[in-house]
């Protein structure tokens, strides 16, 4: 799946050779590898502490009774997860996240597929237009987020605004919308809107890369037999982008449940579009419940890890291969 | 050849002429296979109207904040402008320079720090294997996708402890924030590297230790120089996440410190900031990664497919 790996006699790492056959240049104290890894060892040091013992220190946390601004660690047992479990907000939270994450990855494959086609076969313009479906991911979500709070603008009659007023403009006012801003279990999914916006020239840059990968060579044979274009999408290009997809599909989902700077900048407060990541960041810095807001922390990690650890082991394997 | 589906073909790493992805020659099909005018139409029709969609915002971005702010309306936002100033412009740079300012200050040692140890990792992680490093680089990889959440109670407690974080700091939080991007990045950029490095023929390395060079030294004077368009793709990566980083800016620091996109929403975020002044501040805080962006683009897409491990 990845071309991680060169041919095996150039790559393979020195220290599995055998080093006998050469006269040793220079004195080696110990092992060959122990320079390398007095090479690495801040790093290791620094992301070993950082990434896990910090994930270590939040389960803790998580296991307390932490309120307020001095920290405790007295052992609470699961009595926060189970309160997590009873609580409105969560529940409403998940629910959200789980509508934005449906509608979000669903556009976002489906727009960033549709793109990849319509570029695929080669168009005038092509650098043009990969350009600009992908600049918005170097866009901060900031950004995005307060163009589109006055895109995504709900006034109505005299007030009505942007994207609205241009619905209007255009003869389609039954398209109007209060957007992120309706009363309803399906505000969240307005927000796909400019979280596609932003991510789905992404997966298009996937599928391109998956799609020009199919050597021309396989098109033509498939051809030469007589296939359709059709038949050659179908049988020739789509089983070789099954790979991408599940990448694709995996890093969106994934991205989705971290969402929280573009929530955070389109509308603070708004319950509608609260998820997870909003309520752990009110929660415990706002309102000083650091029990609560590391329990939800270790959910969403568990979320993140479900998601995101097969990925990398299968990637890895695959790779070994 | 399923499994060289998703990537770009490894050769191209190490090099920075070709683009990651390569349109084919020309059409090769025969004629009667090739669309039709119908079908092209269609096509055309399709990518300007989402190339329209995707420059919508830019649009109401750049019209707006160019508008005199006594023409500029919320419901009158599709309007093109029929006066020109850079009233919007004036009004919101005073209040944000000090955060392009402490952004800059930030993003460029952060992204060359965490270029440079990532660098090193990725070398010995491809060519000096020590035990157990099988181990390792998957949990390094792992380190890209950690919400931040999950660690940020510890960070701030830690940062606190030592003194780093917000208004007890001389630097107002921006040191430690400096210190948390370049840690955090180390996954990522450790992976560009690894990649990179990878490719390189062993013989190379075999010659340098012939030579009597040492690990740190063929780092030094081999590894380093061979690496440029890694770290061209390392840099620009993290330089554009360090840049739109909000989460940990906002844990971090204290007000004269704030990053650029700290300040961005807290001047442009409420509604009763004038409409014209909140694009005008949106479009110059976007500026700097945009401007990479385009110039380098090839290099901002590498970034983008290694955060997918398909590099």
């Amino acid at each position: 799946m990845t071309a991680l790996h060169s041919p095996r006699h150039s790559s393979e790492p020195l220290s599995t050779r055998a080093p006998r056959r050469q006269r040793k240049p220079r004195k080696q104290i110990g092992p060959i590898w122990v320079p390398g890894l007095l090479l690495v060892s801040p790093s290791l040091i620094l992301i070993g502490v950082f990434v896990y013992g910090f994930l270590g220190w939040n389960v803790r946390v998580s296991f307390s009774n932490w309120r307020g601004l001095s920290p405790s660690y007295d052992w609470v047992g699961l009595s926060n997860y189970t309160s997590l479990w009873h609580d409105e907000r969560f529940r409403g939270d998940v629910r959200n996240l789980i509508v934005f994450t449906v509608v979000f990855v669903a556009g976002a494959l489906l727009l960033g597929f549709f793109m990849a086609m319509l570029l695929d076969k080669g168009v005038r313009g092509e650098g043009f237009f990969r350009g600009v479906f992908l600049f918005p991911m170097a866009i901060s979500f900031i950004a995005t987020a307060i163009v589109w709070r006055w895109l995504m603008d709900n006034g109505s009659g005299e007030d009505t605004a942007g994207l609205n007023k241009l619905f209007a403009a255009v003869g389609l006012d039954f398209l109007r919308s209060d957007w992120h801003k309706s009363d309803s279990m399906w505000a969240i999914a307005a927000v796909a809107l400019p979280a596609g916006w932003a991510l789905s020239g992404y997966v298009m840059a996937l599928f391109l890369a998956g799609m020009r990968g199919v050597s021309e060579t396989l098109r033509e044979s498939a051809r030469l037999d007589g296939a359709s274009e059709t038949q050659i999408f179908w049988y020739v290009v789509r089983p070789a982008l099954r790979p991408v997809t599940f990448s694709a599909l995996l890093i969106m989902v994934h991205i989705s449940l971290k969402t929280f700077d573009l929530l955070y900048a389109l509308d603070q407060g708004n319950l509608r579009i609260d998820t997870p990541s909003l309520y752990m960041w009110f929660t415990t810095f706002d309102g000083g419940f650091y029990d609560r807001g590391a329990t939800i922390a270790t959910v969403l990690l568990l979320g993140v890890a479900l998601v995101v650890g097969p990925y990398v082991w299968f990637t890895l394997r695959t790779e070994r291969r | 050849m399923v499994r060289a589906t998703a990537v770009v073909p490894r050769s191209t790493v190490g090099r920075a002429a070709p683009p990651p992805v390569v349109a084919p020659d020309a059409d090769q099909r025969p004629r009667w296979q090739r669309p039709g005018p119908v079908h092209t139409i269609l096509r055309y029709l399709a990518l300007w109207s989402l190339a329209a969609f995707f420059l919508m915002p830019v649009y109401v971005l750049v019209v707006t904040s160019l508008k005199n702010p006594a023409d500029v309306s919320v419901t009158r936002i599709w309007e093109l402008p029929t006066s020109f100033s850079l009233e919007n412009f004036g009004a919101v740079l005073p209040k944000l320079s000090s955060g392009f300012r402490n952004s800059v200050a930030l993003a460029i040692p952060a992204s060359l720090l965490s270029s440079l140890l990532g660098c090193a990792n990725g070398f010995v992680l491809s060519k000096f294997r020590f035990p157990l490093s099988n181990v390792v680089f998957p949990l390094i990889l792992f380190g890209i996708f950690v919400p931040y959440q999950a660690v940020i109670i510890p960070v701030s407690q830690t940062m606190t402890a030592v003194g780093l974080r917000g208004g007890s700091d001389p630097s107002g939080g921006l040191l430690g924030l400096l210190l948390i991007h370049v840690i955090y990045g180390l996954p990522i950029t450790t992976l560009i590297f690894r990649n990179h490095f990878v490719a390189l023929p062993n013989a190379l390395l075999e010659s340098a230790r012939l030579d009597g060079a040492g690990v740190l030294r063929t780092f030094v004077d081999l590894a380093v120089p061979l690496a440029k368009p890694a770290f061209a793709v390392s840099i620009i990566w993290q330089f554009t996440s360090t840049w739109n980083d909000f989460m940990f800016g906002a844990m971090m620091t204290s007000r004269d410190s704030w990053p650029v996109t700290i300040a961005l929403n807290n001047i442009a975020g409420g509604q009763s900031v004038p409409f014209g002044q909140a694009m005008a501040a949106a479009l110059l805080v976007s500026l700097p990664t945009l401007a990479i962006y385009i110039l380098l683009g090839r290099y901002f897409m590498r970034g983008l497919l290694a955060g997918t491990l398909q590099d």
